[in-house]
């Protein structure tokens, strides 16, 4: 499935290197912490305005965090990944741009631990209050002793 | 007069919830003032699990998901393998699939309009549909052995051809369900109390709806041409001739129009698609052991409560590093704590049925 816009070459145009490419794949690209918010705002004004997912995966060396962008009326599709650091796993939250990310960003904190600044509140969502770790994390282990 | 505003919890045990969702309402008489949804009492951690199990051996925890369409979540995962390690599947077993999942979709509608209107107080309604969704899941079970946790795709395919038996019980449905249709529409449509209940209740503005991720009937009912089977099909879906049928206003009324349209869609594509059911194998060939290459790989289908997502890691072992599943429910009823506000009591249990979310999904 090609899109029918190049994101790829529209955003090196805008960020330059501050955005990665993925050479072998036209529909990702890497933004990273700081400019993760301005990278989505301009994405989504050029038309990939559903946020179809924020997901996030544990590479044990460093966390990615997992945007699928879509549109409402065409194929297109753009998949948005930002590198976190182990120690410091933070990136901007988009409330302000979809309400929807609002419980998606809510899930990925509970499960993952990344935490999302200005988030307006970012409490677990499935697991309780006072639930100790991160349970997707690879180095979590369950108090039963279960990996 | 002084007034003061009160507290009601609504759930998570309680029939008109639908599962153990828990609503904590504030309320000034019977109106609502604020409202926090709280969800996660049905939390099993698949998707950790998930991280512990061979690839095939995820299939039957899809199932558990949307627990009253599970074929569609079995779609959705073999069709991401699939896409992962490149396979192509055998015609006949798309055919069959397809077949499958708009059963499963007018399965899964005739619940979600049943106990809609039951829990606007019309007990008899729920009975009509359910009667016809008893037809497909008899069907489902003498196909799979099960009533709702098939298991019946297999990366590459299909478990089994269907049986000799198959294609009669199909021809019985096609000839009794249109009747079905007519009598629910002269039993609904124009029902005084049910038009009382639901026209400009719950109202969701296109921009709202797009904003908050709704998707499935609920968006196509605030008016936006919203299907996966269209805009980027899947599957063989673009071979059958069907039209996506939205709402005006996105009210409870208009919810339940685009459901039952969307029924009368899912029965031409299951003609379709009977009519033209080739021979040939239902399995492609596919190694005894399934370990994809490194990399990663989304993948989103229309599932009848709307686009049900499917991300995979793999890192080249036979166990995937990660499973995520995007879930229509989840993003569904984010939007309540925002519609709720203004309405009274009895509109909001209106809303909350009128939306057919699971909690099996919503939790995962």
């Amino acid at each position: 499935m090609e899109n029918k816009i190049n994101y790829q070459e529209m955003l090196t145009g805008k960020f330059g290197d501050k955005v990665v490419i993925n050479a072998e794949k036209s529909y990702e690209v890497y933004a990273n912490a700081d400019n993760s918010l301005e990278v989505l705002e301009f994405l989504k004004a050029e038309g990939l305005n559903f946020l179809a997912d924020i997901s996030s995966a544990d590479y044990k060396d460093y966390f990615e965090v997992v945007y699928q962008l879509y549109s409402f009326d065409d194929p297109d599709h753009l998949i948005v990944k930002v590198k976190l650091t182990h120690d410091n796993p933070q990136v901007t939250s988009l409330t302000s741009l979809w309400a929807t990310a609002d419980w998606l960003e809510r899930e990925v904190y509970d499960l993952m631990g990344i935490t999302f600044i200005n988030h307006p509140n970012l409490e677990r969502i499935l697991t309780w209050e006072g639930f100790e770790g991160h349970p997707l994390r690879k180095d979590f282990v369950s108090k039963s002793g279960r990996k | 007069m002084k007034t003061q505003t009160y507290t009601l919890n609504l759930g998570p045990q309680h029939p008109s919830t639908h599962g153990v969702l828990r609503v904590v309402l504030e309320l000034d008489g019977e109106t609502c003032v604020g409202s926090k949804t709280h969800v996660g009492y049905l939390h099993r951690g698949i998707e950790k699990i998930l991280e512990d199990r061979t690839y095939p051996q995820v299939i039957p925890y899809t199932d558990r998901l949307d627990y009253l369409a599970g074929i569609n979540n079995n779609l959705v995962y073999v069709q991401t393998m699939e896409k992962m390690m490149n396979i192509e599947i055998p015609e006949r077993a798309e055919y069959i699939r397809v077949m499958l999942a708009e059963l499963m979709r007018i399965a899964s509608h005739m619940v979600g309009i049943g106990i809609y209107i039951m829990d606007l107080g019309a007990i008899s309604a729920v009975f009509y549909p359910f009667i016809e969704r008893e037809k497909i899941l008899d069907m489902m079970a003498h196909l799979s052995g099960s009533r709702m946790t098939f298991n019946y795709m297999r990366i590459g395919g299909l478990a089994h051809d269907i049986h000799s038996d198959f294609k009669p019980e199909l021809d019985k449905f096609i000839v009794e369900f249109p009747r079905f249709i007519e009598d629910y529409h002269r039993l609904i449509d124009d029902n005084e109390i049910f038009i009382a209940r639901t026209k400009n209740v719950g109202t969701i503005t296109a921009e709202k709806a797009k904003s908050y991720g709704l998707t499935g009937p609920n968006l196509r009912a605030c008016g936006v041409k919203h299907d996966i089977r269209k805009t980027n099909p899947y599957g063989i879906y673009n071979r059958f001739d069907f039209e996506v049928p939205v709402g005006e206003i996105g009210d409870c009324y208009d919810r339940y129009v685009v459901r039952m349209k969307e029924v009368e869609e899912s029965f031409k594509i299951i003609q379709q698609a009977y009519k033209e059911l080739p021979d040939g194998p239902v399995m492609a060939k596919v190694p005894k052991l399934i370990k994809p290459p490194i990399g990663d790989v989304y993948h989103q289908t229309e599932n009848p409560k709307g686009v049900l997502g499917c991300y995979v890691v793999s890192d080249g072992t036979p166990k995937p590093s990660r499973v995520h599943f995007r879930r229509p429910s989840f993003n569904n009823i984010s939007i309540f704590d925002e519609i709720f506000i203004g309405h009274k009591i009895a509109d909001i249990i209106a809303i909350l049925a009128s939306f057919d979310f699971v909690l099996g999904e919503v939790d995962a």
